[in-house]
């Protein structure tokens, strides 16, 4: 599969005659639109909210918040900040509702705290793993985005970003930028392991009235299996207290196979000594 | 760009972040434009305690729009009303927050001096590398 980003930076990518094919494309406003309404449902919001959209592109996704009925809470008030002016440009003749922002994600969120309920992102933060000067680099554009996006979303709110990894490893570095920004972060996979396969990273920040971090998101989803590859914080084993035998005797094994010299374990490992007097 | 927007925008600049002059921008020789849209009480009232009232005093202000009252509004007002609508203020708050927009003209950061143009509704906010 190839990928736009690896050609060019998306303000040059997406230009005229591409952003017109992009949202003119049937296939790719289908695919737009089953993300978006997936991406809502994760939001689940109840009632009419400011919504920050990420890459808006021409507002194929805003356009699809400021549609939600009244009845499943919209509709919603969305700003949206794109790179490409181009994108942009189509955006305004299809005379979307939202307000739109010449701006880079990659050099933060220009808004003021709590500004936010939700945000949405739809194939977007895969952009930014990309610097394109060597001022820049992509850990520290995604640290920047997720940073400005913590700060600007208030209390108890969610933000799920949809994007395109290119490999695990591109994965781990975008979810590790939001955790270290503050957020609690995990991955939704729709149809892992075809070729349609969609991430959904679905970041939440503590307070309010959210339970807890995406499990509790997907709670009431059906078809969902959560993996949770949280590593349960310093459990110590039974019958080991620090300091005492089994305690050094780990230890020791452990710098054995750090290539470390350790003096070899006898009956008197561990013991205390008797007192001379 | 409406003037809700404008009440949540600052400077994008880091070295701004920690100053108090960068919010609220402040416009300059703008355009405005009515953009009529759908009345919408109950994001009206989600929002209403997240404004930061002084700015959109100072805001009307800068614009020469009618003057608003020194005290926000209680999201209760908003509510109130032999319909449930909150009659004339929150005609006046829908007008004034989703249906003016500015359509040409700056934003000008207080603090750094920086002006980011406004076309066409849509505002600039990329900066240059030395500046980020």
């Amino acid at each position: 599969m190839s990928r736009p980003e690896d050609h060019l930076p998306p303000d040059l990518f997406y230009n005229d005659a591409e952003s017109r094919k992009y949202t003119t494309s049937s296939r790719i406003q289908h695919i737009q639109s089953s993300m978006t309404h997936r991406a809502l449902s994760l939001l689940s919001l109840s009632s009419p909210s400011l919504i920050l959209d990420i890459g808006c592109g021409s507002g194929l996704s805003g356009s699809i918040l400021s549609s939600v009925a009244p009845e499943d809470g919209g509709p919603h008030v969305w700003i949206g900040l794109d790179i490409s002016e181009s994108m942009l440009g189509v955006a305004l003749e299809r005379e979307v509702e939202g307000d739109l922002f010449l701006a880079d994600a990659g050099q933060g969120v220009p808004f003021r705290p709590g500004t936010f309920d939700a945000a949405i992102s739809i194939s977007a933060v895969q952009w930014l793993c990309n610097a394109e000067s060597s001022e820049e680099s992509a850990q520290g554009r995604l640290t920047r985005f997720f940073n400005g996006l913590y700060a600007s979303l208030r209390r108890g709110g969610r933000a799920v970003c949809q994007f395109y990894p290119r490999n695990e490893e591109q994965k781990r570095m975008v979810s590790s930028a939001a955790i270290r920004a503050g957020f609690g972060a995990g991955l939704l996979e729709d149809d892992p392991g075809t070729k349609s396969a969609k991430t959904y990273l679905v970041l939440t920040v503590g307070g309010g009235e959210l339970a807890g971090d995406i499990t509790g998101v997907v709670e009431g989803l059906d078809d969902v299996d959560v993996v949770d590859g949280r590593r349960g914080g310093g459990k110590v084993k039974r019958g080991e207290r620090k300091g005492g035998k089994a305690w050094i005797i780990r230890k020791k094994e452990q710098m054995e196979r750090k290539g470390k010299v350790v003096k070899p374990n006898s009956k008197y490992t561990g013991r205390k000594r008797k007192i001379a007097f | 760009m409406k003037l809700l927007t404008l009440n949540f925008l600052t400077c994008a600049r880091r070295a701004c972040k920690s100053s108090a002059d960068a919010f609220p921008l402040h416009p300059r020789d703008v355009e405005l434009e009515i953009v009529e849209a759908e009345p919408n009480p109950s994001f009206l009232s989600n929002i209403l305690p997240r404004l930061e009232w002084p700015a959109l005093v100072t805001l009307c202000a800068e614009l020469g729009l009618p003057g608003l009252p020194g005290e926000a509004p209680e999201v209760a007002e908003l509510t109130a009303g032999e319909d449930g609508k909150g009659g004339k203020l929150a005609e006046d708050l829908h007008r004034l927050l989703l249906e003016t927009t500015v359509k040409e003209g700056a934003l000008v950061c207080g603090s750094c001096g920086h002006e980011y143009r406004v076309k066409e509704g849509i505002a600039n906010f990329l900066l240059p590398s030395h500046l980020v």
